[in-house]
């Protein structure tokens, strides 16, 4: 198993169906939902790591807040974007990147 | 012209004290990171999922929608959302300024504003404090506050089956929240002893009756977790997780009352994902940037109007201690009160400070039921990762303190980089302080001159004037 969206239906918030959404996260197409931050459409989508620490070790959401920059990424060309804080946006071109590239 | 009272957070705290100046009769610019208000506890799904009923997740939920829409629709009062404050820098007169950013998280083509107000309020709240353990780098361990967010944020669980380990109340709601989501929590694990726990809550009872909403809440919580047959245990950690590339295991431990493991205790959970939190740490760099006086290193000091050591401006929340949404309501609205130039003799100024002493007492109780052990570090090995970002090991840092750095934090972090990532030491600054308090002194773990990120190109940009008058109502 791993992270997944609650579905609209079942979701007590009384949320409106999903509207759609389609990123690129280095040049694949990943599916999410209009609303949701980057890190969950990742998430979500069963991807748990976008980031490589400076030893190479694979990262993703640690904090989910923005204090811990373990999920940062590049969007649509600009780095060092919190993956947690940033909603996604249909058609957001998202690439990972690693410490070692600086 | 009224004062200008600017707000910086609009959590429980800064909702609160942009109330409190409201009705001081101040003008207010009210700001926060967020698109919304309502910070960590009252944090809401996006707008984009239309959610008809998002106070079912929350407790108070009409009360903060009636101080939302009192304070926002307020004429006199200015909401940026999206707005967050990188700076503070001491002015020759008067208060700080109030450098802000508004944009989109992280954007490049955010705009820069300049703020010169009358009097500040800081509210930024706190993050959760993880200790390090072999393995809690793994992708699929969590801080409880990254599971709380997501689910409460933005519906999302952060794994199934999950493990929630720690200490404090806090495991509580994140443990309903992943059950109302779906998810099955195999246990809840906090780490002091039941003894512990007890004599911590249990002394002093008269001091919790005011409390009676959150020991509510607490209840409901605990009632629960019975009812979906979630465990609770006392005195048992989580010490290591295991994985490849991500974790798939957690090693649990019965610890005794210091944190230190019961040899032979060890047990072996598979997991999909682990959330763990030992407490909060309070979000410092603003007040340290306006120069306010720390209380015993770790909270922001206040007096019994809220006002810290720096003329004009005032703390209220998480920032001057760990109480709970309420009691940062209550500091909110007391701060606001007085930086809005409210009188201090009013009669409902000193019902707010018997409300706000009572929240502080349960400050106290709280940090005695759910201390952090002192043995906690024996959980750890040479190449146990302390700094994230740096990903410096233990035995790095202990080598450093006792070689050619020895004396000196600073100069340990220098040598290890421990503290000098992206996170600025956010994460690892009270963990290494704590690791090297009796080999290096000196170093300030809170100071970080730059509050939020700001692109150099930004920084480039000249500020654009802020027009005096409403923003929000554009
Ligand atoms: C992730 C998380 C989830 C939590 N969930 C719960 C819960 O479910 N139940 C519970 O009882 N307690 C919860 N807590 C504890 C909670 O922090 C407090 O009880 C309460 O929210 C504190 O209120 P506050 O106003 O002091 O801070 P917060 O609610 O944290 O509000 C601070 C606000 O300031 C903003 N901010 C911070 N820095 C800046 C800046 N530089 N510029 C602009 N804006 C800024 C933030 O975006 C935030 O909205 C949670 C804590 C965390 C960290
Ligand atoms: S997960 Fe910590 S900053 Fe995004």
């Amino acid at each position: 198993m791993s992270a997944r969206l609650v579905p609209a239906g079942a979701d007590r918030t009384g949320r409106r169906p999903d509207v759609p959404l389609r990123i690129t996260v280095d040049g694949e197409p990943v599916d999410g939902v209009d609303g949701q931050t980057i890190a969950g459409v990742l998430l979500a989508a069963g991807r748990r790591t976008w980031r490589r620490g400076p030893s190479g070790a694979p990262r993703g959401v640690f904090c989910g807040i923005g204090a811990c920059f373990d999920c940062l990424l590049t969007v649509n060309g600009v780095r060092d974007v919190r993956a947690c804080r940033r909603r996604a946006r249909d058609g957001d071109a998202v690439a990972t990147q690693s410490r070692e590239a600086r | 012209m009224s004062r200008h009272v600017v707000v910086v957070g609009a959590g429980p705290a800064g909702l609160g004290a942009a109330a409190g100046a409201l009705r001081a009769g101040a003008r207010v610019t009210l700001l926060d990171a967020a698109e919304e208000p309502g910070g960590q506890y009252h944090r809401m799904p996006p707008a984009a999922f239309g959610a008809a009923r998002p106070g079912r997740l929350h407790h108070g939920w009409s009360g903060f929608e009636r101080l939302r829409d009192r304070v926002l629709g307020h004429s006199r009062c200015d909401w940026w959302p999206e707005s967050a404050v990188w700076s503070v820098d001491r002015a020759e007169q008067g208060p700080p300024h109030v450098h802000v950013l508004r944009g989109e998280a992280d954007g490049a083509g955010r705009e820069r504003h300049v703020l010169r107000p009358d009097a500040l309020v800081l509210a930024p709240g706190a993050h959760d404090r993880v200790l390090p353990f072999p393995g809690w780098d793994l992708p699929g361990v969590h801080t409880a506050g990254a599971a709380q967010a997501l689910a409460k944020g933005e519906r999302l669980l952060i794994g199934d089956p999950v493990l929630i380990a720690g200490s404090g109340p806090f495991l509580l709601p994140v443990a309903a929240s992943l059950i109302e989501a779906g998810g099955t929590v195999l246990a809840v694990l906090e780490a002091n002893p039941a003894a512990t726990v007890a004599r911590g809550w249990a002394a002093r009872p008269w001091e919790l009756a005011p409390q009676a909403g959150k020991a509510g809440e607490l209840a409901g919580y605990a009632a629960l977790l019975a009812r979906h047959r979630v465990p609770y245990r006392t005195g048992r950690a989580v010490i290591e997780a295991r994985g490849d590339g991500r974790v798939e295991e957690a090693v649990t431990a019965r610890l005794r009352h210091d944190w230190s493991v019961v040899p032979g205790t060890e047990r072996t959970v598979a997991v999909d994902a682990l959330c763990v939190t030992h407490g909060f740490s309070p979000q410092l760099e603003l007040p340290v940037a306006a120069g306010c006086r720390l209380r015993g290193g770790a909270f922001t000091e206040v007096d019994g109007h809220q006002r810290t050591s720096v003329p004009g401006v005032y703390a209220a929340g998480e920032i001057t201690g760990i109480a709970g949404a309420p009691a940062a309501r209550t500091e909110g609205l007391l701060a606001g009160w007085a930086a809005g130039g409210g009188d201090p003799g009013d009669r409902a100024a000193a019902a707010l400070r018997r409300r706000r002493d009572r929240g502080r007492a349960f400050a106290d109780r709280l940090a005695a039921a759910h201390p952090v052990g002192a043995a906690w570090p024996g959980w750890l090995r040479p190449d146990t990762i302390v700094c994230r970002c740096e990903e410096t090991a233990y035995g790095t840092l202990l080598r450093a303190a006792d070689g050619e750095a020895a004396g000196s934090a600073r100069a340990v972090r220098l040598g290890t980089r421990a503290g000098l990532g992206p996170c600025q030491a956010r994460v690892c600054g009270p963990t290494v302080a704590e690791l090297l308090r009796d080999r290096a002194a000196g170093g300030d773990p809170h100071r970080r001159p730059v509050a939020q990120p700001i692109r150099l190109g930004e920084l480039a940009n000249p500020p654009v004037d802020t027009p005096d008058k409403k923003e929000s109502a554009r």
